[in-house]
């Protein structure tokens, strides 16, 4: 048993975990600002992308260590290659969601308006993505990431409803365009959070099943293996 | 030119204890195939199967088939008519100590009473050559005895020694545990070179190295084949757990 390297890749674990709550917390935090109004939670979220910056760092530097000194092979391999995309990941949804709680601030200097959009529903979506991704990453449960891949469309459909309906807004009434436009722009982040929680899915099914999912491939079959019994 | 070696229920015994349990393999000719699994799993047995050196020991046999290209290596055929066919390079460099570096790569072709200098020569010159050793030694062939050389050279001579024979299959038993990195690296980089012309078969303790030499790799354990398949589907995503446990470390 190798000791040394199994606490490193607890480590390695242990880390992205901290990484995906702060993910987390910041897209819940920005999503909470578009609701209350709330200039303080939006402050937060900028403060808060300096430490996904330095975890994601952290993270590297552990997973480039484990690559370089102890040689990993098949699932260890696997999950770590898979920790690494997840990272980058997580730290794409920090970028998200310090977009978004840019555009709250914006919104907050508009007078407020209604908007033919529902972003706390999509939210709820794009939050639960997001959990249930690093869900299926604390299990290791394929299942778990395949749900999430599922639910992608839903929120694809989302983000072109609100694209639709605000851009009417948008000719309709000129003199909310501003607004239109911020919530258009926190629609389409928000989106994007979704599209990493999928990667993350993705990523975990590869790690788990050791197959590649992505762009819709289906799950790689084995290929013909050479002739050889003896069990 | 390489050929393919095909083994089917193979099993090896000492004495009555059974060593190798039903082994079914086929070695695609002009590739290295790598055997990797923990101290006492057979690997080392099996790859003495195919040359029958396993039989030298007392009271050591082996029933089953075991064909080098179209040739039954346990029916009708002479151990010396198989070693010509199937060169071995093993885990210690064993040059002969007394025996100058030309007379170490040319003693099997003496043995076998081959005796025109211009030709052996000329197979002592391209032995050396295909075992990247050569440029090292060609000012000192007569001059140096196999002993002189490092432990790196000492193998690469024991490779040139295989090779001048032409063999058509080269087996190879932890050739570079008694190496540093860089003799490894020379003979892991011959290995590529060498199975264009011959069928390759390592038994290896460095699993990373198996991963960097072989196309296929087989994974043994008490004595089964427990998986054998494509090396980079046994290094990312093996098949059986046990395989999965050993190239991860887990194992014990």
């Amino acid at each position: 048993m190798r000791t040394r390297f199994q606490q490193q890749m607890e480590e390695l674990r242990e880390k992205l975990l901290r990484m995906g709550g702060l993910a987390e917390l910041a897209v819940e935090r920005a999503t909470q600002a578009y609701t209350e109004r709330d200039l303080t939670r939006c402050q937060l979220v900028l403060e808060n992308e300096s430490l996904i910056n330095a975890a994601e760092r952290e993270i590297d530097e552990l997973a480039f260590d484990i690559l370089a000194t102890q040689q990993p092979a098949a699932v260890d391999l696997r999950f770590i290659l898979a920790v690494t995309k997840i990272n980058a990941d997580l730290e794409r949804v920090g970028d998200q969601a310090v977009n978004i709680a840019e555009r709250i601030m914006d919104l907050i200097e508009l007078p407020e308006v209604e908007l033919p959009v529902d972003i706390p529903r999509m939210a709820t979506a794009v939050s639960a993505m997001v959990r249930r991704s690093l869900e299926s990453f604390v299990e290791g449960k394929a299942e778990l990431a395949q749900a999430v891949l599922e639910m992608d469309h839903v929120v694809d459909r989302m983000r072109d409803e609100a694209f639709i309906n605000l851009v009417r807004v948008m000719n309709e009434q000129p003199q909310v365009t501003q607004q239109a436009l911020d919530a258009l722009l926190v629609a389409r982040n928000l989106e994007r959070v979704a599209d990493h929680a999928t990667n993350i899915a993705e990523d975990v099914i590869f790690w788990v099943l050791g197959a590649d999912v992505r762009h819709h491939a289906q799950a790689a079959s084995a290929a013909p293996r050479p002739e050889a019994t003896g069990t | 030119m390489g050929v393919g070696i095909t083994v089917e229920h193979l099993n090896a015994f000492y004495g009555k204890t059974q060593a190798l349990f039903d082994i079914n393999i086929t070695v695609q000719a002009n590739h290295a195939t790598a055997l990797i699994g923990p101290s006492g799993c057979g690997k080392s047995t099996f790859i003495r199967c195919l040359n029958r050196m396993h039989e030298t020991i007392p009271e050591a046999r082996v029933d089953g088939m075991v064909r080098i290209g179209e040739f039954s290596v346990y029916n009708g055929t002479s151990a010396t008519q198989l070693r010509r066919r199937v060169g071995m390079v093993f885990q210690k460099a064993n040059p002969f100590p007394t025996m100058s570096i030309y007379d170490n790569v040319a003693a099997g072709l003496k043995l076998n009473g081959f005796r025109n200098r211009k030709q052996l020569d000329e197979i002592v010159q391209k032995s050396l050559h295909s075992s990247a050793l050569w440029d090292e030694v060609k000012d000192s062939l007569h001059k140096k005895s196999g002993a002189s050389l490092s432990g790196g050279q000492q193998q690469r001579l024991c490779i040139a020694r295989a090779l001048a024979v032409q063999p058509e299959v080269l087996l190879m038993d932890e050739p570079c545990s008694a190496l540093d990195p860089i003799s490894t690296g020379k003979i892991e980089e011959l290995i590529f070179q060498l199975k264009e012309q011959y069928t390759i078969v390592i038994v290896t303790h460095n699993m990373q190295q198996a991963a960097r030499v072989a196309e296929f790799t087989g994974f043994f354990l008490l004595g089964k084949m427990i998986e054998f398949d494509k090396t980079e589907k046994v290094f990312t995503n093996p098949s059986d757990k046990r395989t999965e446990d050993y190239v991860t470390g887990r194992f014990g």
